[in-house]
């Protein structure tokens, strides 16, 4: 899209060729902006490469490696480990809000009493402090004194470790990042609703369609493109995740819940190995763009085959 | 922050008084010219805690004493050590005088050679008050303070001893003893577990990184060394597996369920709430635990040493202290604050609160100034005899973060069913790469 924004004002001036050539007036009003821009993001990002490329240790002479800090990072079973815990919780927290936002989001388009009001109460998760929402769920995770195993034991289920084992961990930092974002699909799903004209519903149910089929084949369709938006904003989001994962296990137990972002946080701030950890910035930043890449690719096939059907 | 003219005139004076007692005959040995520097403004960081408090408290008495004006912040321990990296490698500091963790971050900030020498100033009869002495501060405060040249670069300020707490009232209830070893502190323990009460044997670090540092107290007392002579980490030796063992059976058989995420805060609360009966941890948290308000074993906590291992019986030791920038414009005032605040008044303050421990024995053996302690006896015993037993609780390396974190987390999993020798080889072919590749450049 953006190339053919820019390239249209330059084929406009090639069509009046006998027009004399003046320096383009918007050039002083570009200027502010290039300036932030090259100020904010490029020169830190140029600057992060080449700092993954030396040996560049705080408190100790600075030497340029090539890319020594790359080769480091397969042989680094940290990162490698890492790198799946960062996956599996980003597909885990990606799909869950997707499923219970867009159900939620069904249930909340229906008209009944007090609807509005209990919008406002559901949506409440999201504007909370991440940091302070982490420090609630510690103490609920609490393995003695924690609500939610004695609420497991109200119907009967033996108290679980939660966050302090290694094999529940990510499933339950899943659980609060589910229930803190949850509602912020319900209201994008819930957007996407509202533009569904109702005749297709109408024709569905004089063919006798059940609410199923209906969901099935005419909602869901509708509502794929919203779902999608609401998925990459989610999967962005889950990517990078920190705040949460810090601040209720910082990574533990052992490294079992050390996503990328945590392990770059301890090897820029903690062991201020600064050159290493701009190779993992790197290269964390070049997986979000695939990952968004994918997700892309992903929709631009769903509208092909959405047009495909629709012809 | 430059005062030349004040500080030309004070030294002008200073010389003067000088020059006239030499020529009256008096002995070199002059007063210390606590005013010499007055106006001056210092800016101080401190880690968040009750040394922090102790200082700004009475931060009053020093600018009296001397007319300097102190600026202090306290931050949270892990932020005020960031902190104070990043500002001391950018060569432009924005405080004079830095508090530090020695155990985590002695050899770093000397190869930064980011602290200016003290040994001159000590010397300085003008600068020093007579009682303080190198001879004053205990082993492992000069051990911690100098350099390997020898040089002072800090002042020890107070030191952490690790000690053994527990619930009497637990003990007697279960006809128990209170446990001289190891093998009899698992004995202990075991019978002081009682899941179907909720009351559990033994508490202490399981977080990964924290745990270090009771980790080591049971790898000193199994006769565990941390380097050879050449500097290579000795930590998964088999004194390390045995400590190992200790402490996946202690953490997994005898404390409380989720004991693998817990720091010494939620320690503590299992502790304070009556759930643990044991709990190895620093000496510093007696305050909390004898406050009515948030604690329900006050009166009901015993004190003791950290019980001996096969190998022997040690108290490992953590501690921190009072560094001044290399960068500081202001050294000699500076200087005057950090011996202010290691001074006999402010350490005993510190000791009576229970807020920390002197490095200094002069204070610490002081008959009035132990009668001054708020703390029970026991605990005030439990320092004195840990002090006798005092060594090293971590590594003098450089990676230490690394270390604490990679040597951590295998031991945290032996929690949820590593084998102790896996998981240290394991650790350790990670950790020997990075001590080799930050100790030789």
């Amino acid at each position: 899209m953006s190339v053919v924004t820019q390239t249209s004002p330059a084929a406009a001036q090639d069509a009046a060729p006998e027009r004399e050539w003046r320096p383009p007036s918007y050039w002083p009003f570009v200027i502010p902006a290039l300036v932030v821009v090259l100020a904010v993001i490029i020169f830190p990002w140029l600057f992060t490469i080449w700092m993954s490329l030396n040996e560049w240790k705080v408190g100790s002479p600075t030497t340029f490696v090539g890319l020594a800090n790359y080769l480091r990072l397969p042989n680094d079973p940290r990162f490698v480990e890492a790198v799946g815990h960062t996956l599996s919780y980003t597909v885990l927290s990606v799909v869950l809000p997707l499923i219970l936002g867009t159900l939620s989001a069904v249930v909340f388009h229906q008209k009944f009493a007090a609807r509005g009001f209990l919008r406002g109460v559901f949506i409440m998760p999201m504007m909370a402090t991440p940091v302070a929402i982490a420090l609630v769920w510690t103490m609920m995770f609490h393995p003695q004194l924690g609500v939610l195993n004695y609420l497991l034991s109200l119907v009967g289920i033996p108290p679980q470790l939660w966050v302090f084992n290694p094999n529940t961990v990510i499933p339950s930092l899943v659980l609060v990042e589910t229930w803190q974002w949850t509602p912020l699909v319900m209201l994008i799903v819930l957007g996407g609703l509202a533009a569904i004209p109702t005749e297709p519903y109408e024709s569905a149910q004089i063919d006798g369609a059940t609410f199923w089929q209906m969901f099935r084949f005419i909602t869901l369709p509708l509502i794929m493109p919203f779902l999608f938006i609401a998925g990459m904003i989610r999967m962005i989001d889950a990517v990078k995740s920190f705040d949460i994962i810090f601040a209720i296990t910082q990574g533990g137990p052992g490294s079992a819940s050390e996503t990328i972002n945590v392990y770059l946080y301890s090897v820029a701030f903690v062991y201020y190995d600064l050159g290493y950890g701009s190779a993992i910035a790197v290269v964390f930043f070049l997986l979000i763009v695939a990952l968004a890449a994918l997700m892309l690719y992903a929709r631009k096939r769903m509208l092909w085959t959405e047009i495909a059907s629709g012809a | 922050m430059k005062d030349n003219r004040i500080s030309r005139r004070a030294v002008l004076a200073g010389t003067a008084a000088a020059g006239a007692l030499s020529l009256t005959g008096m002995p070199a040995r002059a007063e210390v010219n606590w005013k010499k520097y007055a106006g001056t403004k210092l800016e101080v960081i401190l880690a968040k805690g009750p040394r922090g408090d102790n200082l700004q408290k009475n931060i009053k008495e020093f600018t009296e004493l001397t007319g300097i004006q102190v600026e202090s912040e306290q931050i949270p321990e892990q932020q005020q050590r960031q902190k104070c990296v990043i500002e001391l490698a950018s060569g432009k500091p924005s405080f004079d005088v830095v508090h530090l963790s020695y155990h985590v971050q002695k050899r770093q900030f000397e190869k930064g050679g980011w602290l200016a020498d003290m040994t001159p100033m000590m010397k300085d009869p003008a600068l020093t008050a007579p009682d303080l002495v190198e001879s004053d501060f205990s082993a492992a405060g000069l051990q911690y303070c100098k350099n390997d040249k020898g040089q002072m670069l800090s002042l020890p300020w107070s030191v952490d001893y690790f000690i053994l707490y527990y619930n009497k009232e637990l003990f007697q209830k279960k006809g128990v003893a209170v446990p001289k070893t190891f093998d009899e502190m698992v004995a202990a323990a075991e019978k002081l577990t009682d899941p179907k009460d909720g009351t559990f044997g033994f508490v202490g670090r399981g977080l990964r990184n924290a745990n270090m540092t009771l980790w080591t107290n049971f790898f000193l007392n199994y006769g565990g060394e941390f380097l050879d002579d050449k500097g290579n980490i000795l930590t998964d030796g088999p004194e390390a597996v045995a400590a190992t063992k200790l402490y996946q059976t202690l953490l997994t058989k005898v404390a409380p369920p989720g004991v693998a995420g817990f720091n010494w805060m939620e320690s503590m609360a299992s502790f304070t709430q009556g759930r643990s009966a044991m709990w190895i941890d620093g000496v510093g948290w007696a305050p909390p635990l004898e406050d009515p308000a948030a604690s329900r074993v006050v009166g009901k906590v015993g004190y003791t040493v950290v019980p001996a291992g096969p190998k022997g019986q040690y108290s490992a030791t953590y501690g921190d202290g009072l560094g001044i920038a290399a960068a500081s414009k202001n050294k000699e005032a500076a200087y005057l604050l950090c011996q202010w605040a290691v001074s006999k008044k402010q350490g005993a303050r510190l000791l009576q609160a229970g807020g920390g421990v002197p490095f200094r024995n002069s204070i610490l053996n002081d008959p009035e100034v132990q009668a001054g302690v708020k703390m029970p006896k026991e605990w005030l015993q439990s320092v004195i005899d840990s002090a006798k037993i005092s060594k090293l609780g971590l590594p003098v390396i450089i990676p230490v973060a690394e270390f604490r974190d990679l040597v951590g987390a295998g031991i945290t999993s032996t929690l949820s069913g590593g084998d102790p020798a896996t998981e240290l080889k394991k650790a350790h072919e990670q950790f020997r790469p990075i001590l080799e590749r930050s100790e030789k450049a």
